[in-house]
């Protein structure tokens, strides 16, 4: 019993350090005296850049539902031209999801390479999430091209402009993302894991898990339900 | 105190959004997050293709589960991709999420509420024409 109290009263001074918002500073044996006063920070670097990385995404998929809306309420506006029905190919969907799915997953894998600052392995997953996602547009790119040939390009309706609006800019955003890729390959490959170029994968990986987040939507909404309607 | 950056040197106060640490509300790290995240989506993702053409369900209620499958998915997502935890080295990525879900919630129902009755009040151009003669 009396060797049991002053374990168990260490075990509350730790869960208690451990504890970000726990009032006062009593009792503490803890690593941070000052949380819960207000001046534990500032935070590192490190988490300030994703926390403000995270803010910009959050305001970026606000952007995108912007979009949604306008898709939701043109949807049936076909203005006598094709419907969802008639145009959208769902083996072809199923294809560009499995391609943006396993990219989101490699790049979690590359995540974790960089996190053992093992370089030769962040690159190639890396790399085959650059792959998976380049594939991904150009299925996106080849879809906008046979719809446009078939006379119904953005132009053509209100159902198709807000299709194209959405879908492309989910498009651009993967595109741009590639583009991000290729840098951040360079970058590591010139500069190694400095903090700067960790932060800025973590900014990447963020992205990207982010755009596949936006798909799942799209896929649902537009095409699943579209092709349905 | 340096500037503490870096993975491993991990600050216990916050977490930054796709970040991971081990331990802290995850509900599996490393590789085998990543991997039952990723097992999970593949999962929900074919659900929701199978769904979208099958007979077995009926048919208005397709939609109602698409919807549902979507938004289990983009959970798993931000649970096991983007390491959004309940933890409370997560409080303000969850609060931000939280303000951002409210947001998007007033933008796509809001419009599709407001152009809804819109529609339904707008006069079709026969009627107006009975009116204006």
């Amino acid at each position: 019993m009396s060797a049991a109290a002053p374990s168990d009263g260490r075990r509350r001074g730790a869960s208690e350090a451990d504890d970000p918002y726990r009032l006062g500073r009593h009792n503490g044996g803890g690593r941070d005296e000052t949380s819960g006063h207000g001046s534990g920070g500032p935070a590192s670097k490190h988490i300030i850049v994703g926390y403000g990385f995270w803010i910009f995404l959050l305001s970026d998929i606000v952007l995108f539902s912007a979009f949604f809306a306008a898709y939701a309420v043109l949807a049936g506006e076909t203005a006598g031209g094709p419907s969802g029905r008639d145009l959208f190919d769902l083996r072809n969907v199923a294809i560009e999801t499995a391609l943006l799915l396993t990219s989101s997953f490699t790049c979690g894998l590359a995540s974790i390479a960089s996190r053992r600052r093992d370089a030769t392995w962040t690159q190639i997953w890396l790399l085959v999430t650059g792959v998976l996602g380049a594939g991904f547009v150009l299925l996106e790119m080849r879809e906008f091209v046979v719809m446009i040939g078939m006379r119904a390009g953005p132009s053509r309706s209100a159902f198709l402009s807000s299709f194209f609006a959405l879908v492309g800019c989910h498009g651009l955003h993967v595109s741009v993302g590639l583009l991000w890729l290729g840098t951040m390959m360079a970058q590591l490959w010139v500069k190694s894991f400095r903090p700067a170029i960790q932060r800025r994968l973590l900014c990447f990986s963020l992205f990207w898990h982010t755009l596949d987040i936006i798909w799942v939507g799209l896929f649902t909404i537009v095409y699943l339900l579209g092709a349905g309607r | 105190m340096n500037d503490r950056d870096g993975y491993d040197a991990a600050d216990l106060r916050d977490s930054a959004p796709g970040e991971e640490l081990p331990g802290h509300g995850e509900p599996a790290s490393g590789i085998l997050g990543y991997a039952l995240g990723f097992g999970l989506a593949v999962l929900l993702t074919t659900a929701s293709f199978y769904v979208a053409g099958s007979q077995l369900i009926w048919g208005p209620s397709i939609p109602v589960l698409l919807v549902v499958l979507a938004i289990a998915q983009m959970g798993v997502h931000l649970a096991f991709f983007l390491h959004i935890t309940t933890s409370p080295d997560n409080t303000n990525n969850v609060l931000a999420l939280a303000f951002g879900a409210l947001v998007i919630f007033l933008i796509i129902f809001g419009s599709v509420w407001i152009m809804a009755h819109l529609g339904h009040h707008q006069m079709t151009p026969a009627v107006m024409m009975q009116h204006m003669r």
